[in-house]
């Protein structure tokens, strides 16, 4: 077998190089500048690509709440009109999941999860890049209601029907603000299931030698479980997009009572694929605080096929707890007993997940850098979140305080303080990694300080209002409800939490331009991804593909520097010798087709079915260019100074 | 005929840590994901016809349910082609590839036709898109899977037009490429063209030859598209008529595998809409 493989790759190697190919198949070779973005498929530069356009829109989502937070501090506010409002609660939410958390984790899974496995690119780079195009383009078609006369969307994040009847945007012609957030989600959702089944696809199959499953680092792991949450969940709310789409557009009657259709399915769909989106948003922020809890503990995750195995549970009964959103809707008493109970065994995996994190804390020895400062946030604050969560799982209790501000200060403390603490703390913990410099601790100690204190202002206090019987979505409410005070602290509170978030952004931007250089493992750290040569990493990523003999991979090298040294030597002869490193072509077709897919859905979202097709024909031409130009690729050639010289050849 | 010396194991590629080829694997991960596309979609049936609206029609009256068994057939016996096509293709046969991927195509073709003809039929009876739920659930389900079998044929017809990628990287072919697409695309839609008329003469006369004769050149478009179909074939044979080497063969064996398992999952898929949506009418 082995002599096989010998001649197999010579004969690669010496095939002749493709003669001349037609202008529009040329492939794009520029590494800098405005090229090397549109055209790239380096996963590192579409993760910052993601983590760069996520951020921002996650400002966005943030002025968006803290104008809700305006209009609600105090009663009978007039600031925003309640047209305006429910445009507001609407993209605030939608941007702030799908253009925010969502990318964000993609931002995480595209530059971290290929180098924890010890690989050069993911296992189809233009589908990658193909997938963060098809993501702005989304993004594009969400916002653009912005700065039309229809508005942004209105209709809430979860798009209840019969909220989305035609019958409630026809107050003039080219109301099509409905139509955008359609098309938008649609168009969202076929990024994330390209860009998961790519996860999917590189780490069962693109692992470095040694690197059992058992030994992949757990960010890696929940990278794979949020993969298959995203394939599986997605369908859903696709087919409740398309069948409200024909409501729509082509006169069926699926959500439209008057037809005879039942509003009570849209909740089911939606919430198919509701419910495992939060482990979707949940379950890589669990995966950043695995890499960076033993990190700064100085020792090494505390039962980690534990940790695995409760993030694999909780995915599976992710899928089986969908109707506690719709305890109310009265399903009987046999299906709501049946819901709660899984939703209240959920907490068993997550809880556990929560006494592993503690165990890998207890007896280390803590440094309290800015990263782990946010994960240790994360795990109190995540955990109230939890406990809020469970009292919703027992019905009774539930039908109180369905679509009060209870829920809303719940899911807020489990997706701020869960998701985008765990985020936040991802970002200093990799800043060094991506960008080569380190956050100051003082700049980033007092961002983290200044944003735990606003969230906690904000959003404790919404418990009591919700108790209190304040509802969601209400864009004004009385003076004598009792709901002024609680009201305006949080609202005071929003604004503490703006000022962290500011201060966090500015600190980051400072950061990159002047921020102190590190080399590389600036935290002594643990996994695979700090083995590069250099921070940032190069191209290439590792010199050598690494072997891994341990579970802390790096760690390995670390005590073994020696035989590590020598097993790589040996392994730089034989990649050579088999024709150098293969890097993948960039491409133009990816940004492209999904420039098609821009044009498609925007025709269609405002029913030019003309204009539609058009799109859907560039599109079209795209996949049909992308296939016949082939994948390509080059080689790179290491010398013993570690100078890298390139050829063409295939 | 590849570019590779030894011989081509199908079932491992040693490259990838778990064994399968990345492009399998990625189809297995999208089927899984279509799973539960078509699961959401034919619940969306089955529920709306266990909470039948009034205006719900006497649905056998409005079913052919030979006409479906006869387009299930053809569409079953499309994927033992497939399976045909991806065997040949592992074993090198690039000519056995080819014929074995045109009659994936004819018969896939045949299914399309059947299904364009059974709806404008039943619209002729009056079940439309918005005339009752039962027309939208069910136009919108098998519209989809139709969507998913337009999809696969055309796919088809792109891997055989791959298929004569000349090896000598100097030769032209992407003009003879784009010729053979359009080929198929008239050929397409004009057989589709004259099926219709010949079933539409054959509702009215009865089915004979000499109905579906007259038929051909009864309208100026019938008689356009019997036109287009003959020249169209003409220009698929000539142009299938290559000689040269071609970069295509046991290499790409893996794409023709993994084009043969969506199409039959979509296959699969229609074998439970065809059972749920028009069998479980006749209990």
């Amino acid at each position: 077998m082995e002599a096989t493989l010998k001649t197999d790759y010579n004969a690669k190697d010496h095939a002749p190089i493709a003669a001349a190919r037609p202008w529009f198949f040329t492939r794009p070779t520029a590494k800098t500048g405005l090229v090397s973005w549109l055209t790239t498929v380096d996963h590192k530069k579409i993760g910052v690509l993601y983590g760069i356009f996520s951020l921002f829109f996650f400002l966005v989502g943030g002025f968006e709440a803290l104008l809700i937070r305006i209009q609600l501090a105090v009663p009978n506010n007039t600031f925003l009109t309640h047209q305006l409002y429910n445009e507001m609660f609407t993209m605030h939410g939608t941007t702030m999941i799908f253009l925010a958390v969502m990318p964000l984790s993609a931002a995480f899974f595209n530059y971290i999860m290929p180098l924890q496995i010890g690989a050069r690119d993911v296992a189809f780079p233009r589908l990658n890049g193909f997938a963060f195009w098809v993501f702005m383009a989304g993004a594009i078609i969400l916002n653009v209601g912005w700065f039309t006369k229809a508005g942004a969307p209105d209709v809430g994040w979860f798009g209840y029907a019969p909220l989305t009847s035609n019958q409630f945007s026809t107050h003039f012609k080219g109301d099509v603000s409905t139509d955008l957030w359609i098309m938008g989600l649609q168009i969202l959702g076929v990024s994330s299931v390209i860009g998961a089944l790519n996860f999917i696809v590189t780490i069962v199959n693109m692992r470095a030698p040694g690197l059992t499953m058992m030994r992949l680092p757990v960010f890696t792991w929940m990278t794979l479980f949020t993969a298959f949450l995203i394939i599986l969940s997605f369908p859903a709310i696709t087919i409740a997009l398309i069948e409200l789409m024909m409501d729509r557009s082509f006169g069926t009657g699926f959500f439209e009572v008057s037809k005879g259709g039942l509003p009570i399915l849209w909740q089911h769909l939606f919430w198919i694929f509701g419910h495992p989106e939060v482990y979707i948003l949940i379950l890589p922020a669990m995966g950043i605080i695995s890499e960076i809890l033993p990190t700064f503990s100085r020792k090494p995750l505390f039962g980690y096929p534990i940790v695995v195995f409760s993030g694999a549970v909780i995915g599976f009964l992710g899928f089986g707890v969908w109707s506690h959103h719709m305890f109310t809707t009265g399903m009987g008493t046999m299906a709501t007993a049946a819901f709660a109970l899984a939703t209240m065994a959920i907490a068993v995996p997550t809880g556990v997940k929560i006494f592993n994190w503690i165990g890998t804390l207890w007896g280390g020895q803590i440094h309290t850098r800015t990263p782990m400062m946010f994960a240790l946030g994360f795990i109190w604050m995540f955990m109230m979140g939890g406990f809020s969560g469970v009292m919703h799982s027992a019905a009774p209790a539930d039908a109180q305080q369905q679509d009060s501000y209870f829920v809303v200060a719940h899911f807020h403390y489990v997706l701020i303080g869960g998701s985008i603490f765990s985020l936040l703390a991802g970002v200093h913990y990799y800043f060094p990694l991506v960008f080569g410099r380190m956050v100051s601790e003082f700049w980033g100690k007092l961002s983290f300080w200044v944003i735990f204190v606003g969230f906690n202002v904000t959003f404790f206090p919404m418990h009591f209002l919700g108790l209190n019987g304040m509802p969601r979505r209400t864009a004004v409410y009385d003076g004598n409800m009792g709901w002024n005070e609680g009201n305006l602290v949080a609202s005071i509170g929003a604004f503490i939490l703006g000022i962290g978030i500011f201060i966090y952004f500015v600190v980051i931007i400072r950061t990159y331009f002047k921020g102190q250089v590190v080399k590389r493992d600036p935290w002594d750290a643990r996994t695979l991804e700090w083995a590069v040569p250099t921070v940032p990493p190069p191209e290439h990523n590792f010199h050598v593909t690494p072997t891994v003999h341990a579970r802390d991979a790096f760690w390995y090298e670390k005590t073994h520097a020696k035989e590590i040294a020598a097993e790589k030597a040996k392994h730089a002869q034989e990649e050579e010798s088999h024709g150098g490193i293969h890097m993948p072509n960039q491409s133009w077709f990816p940004i492209f087709t999904a420039c098609g897919m821009l044009i498609g859905a925007l025709f269609f979202a405002h029913h030019n079915f003309q204009g539609a097709i058009v799109g859907g024909v560039i599109t079209l031409i795209g996949i049909i260019c992308w296939a016949f130009e082939g994948p390509g690729g080059y080689h790179l050639h290491l010398d013993k100074e570690g100078n890298v010289t390139r050829d063409e050849s295939q | 005929m590849s570019a590779h010396a030894g011989p081509i194991d199908h079932h491992h590629d040693h490259t990838t840590t778990s064994g399968i080829p990345n492009k399998k694997l990625f189809m297995w991960g999208f089927l899984a994901s279509d799973c539960m596309f078509f699961a959401a979609l034919i619940s969306t049936h089955v529920i709306y016809r266990l909470h039948p609206t009034p205006d719900t029609p006497d649905v056998r009256k409005i079913f052919s349910i030979e006409l479906t068994s006869f387009s299930t057939f053809i569409l079953l016996m499309s994927s033992l082609l497939m399976a045909l096509a991806v065997g040949a293709c592992q074993k090198g046969k690039v000519e056995a590839t080819r014929k074995m991927i045109l009659g994936t195509i004819f018969f896939g073709i045949i299914f399309l036709a059947c299904q364009v003809y059974e709806f404008f039929h039943f619209i002729h009876l009056g079940l439309t898109l918005s005339s009752s739920m039962f027309g939208s659930t069910f136009y919108t389900l098998t519209g989809t899977h139709g969507v998913h079998v337009a999809i696969g044929v055309l796919w088809l017809i792109l891997m055989y037009i791959r298929s004569f990628k000349p090896a000598d990287a100097g030769r032209a072919w992407i003009a003879r490429a784009l010729l053979q697409f359009a080929a198929f695309a008239f050929a397409t839609v004009s057989i589709m063209i004259v099926m219709l008329a010949i079933t539409h003469a054959g509702a009215e006369q009865g089915y004979s030859l000499s109905s579906a004769l007259g038929a051909l050149h009864h309208t100026a478009l019938s008689t356009t598209a019997t036109g287009v179909f003959l020249v169209s074939c003409a220009i698929l044979f000539v142009l299938g008529r290559s000689s040269w080497a071609v970069d295509f063969g046991e290499a790409n064996a893996v794409d023709v595998e993994g084009m043969g398992l969506y199409w039959h999952f979509v296959d699969i898929v229609w074998i439970i809409i065809f059972t749920v949506v028009y069998l479980l009418e006749y209990l």
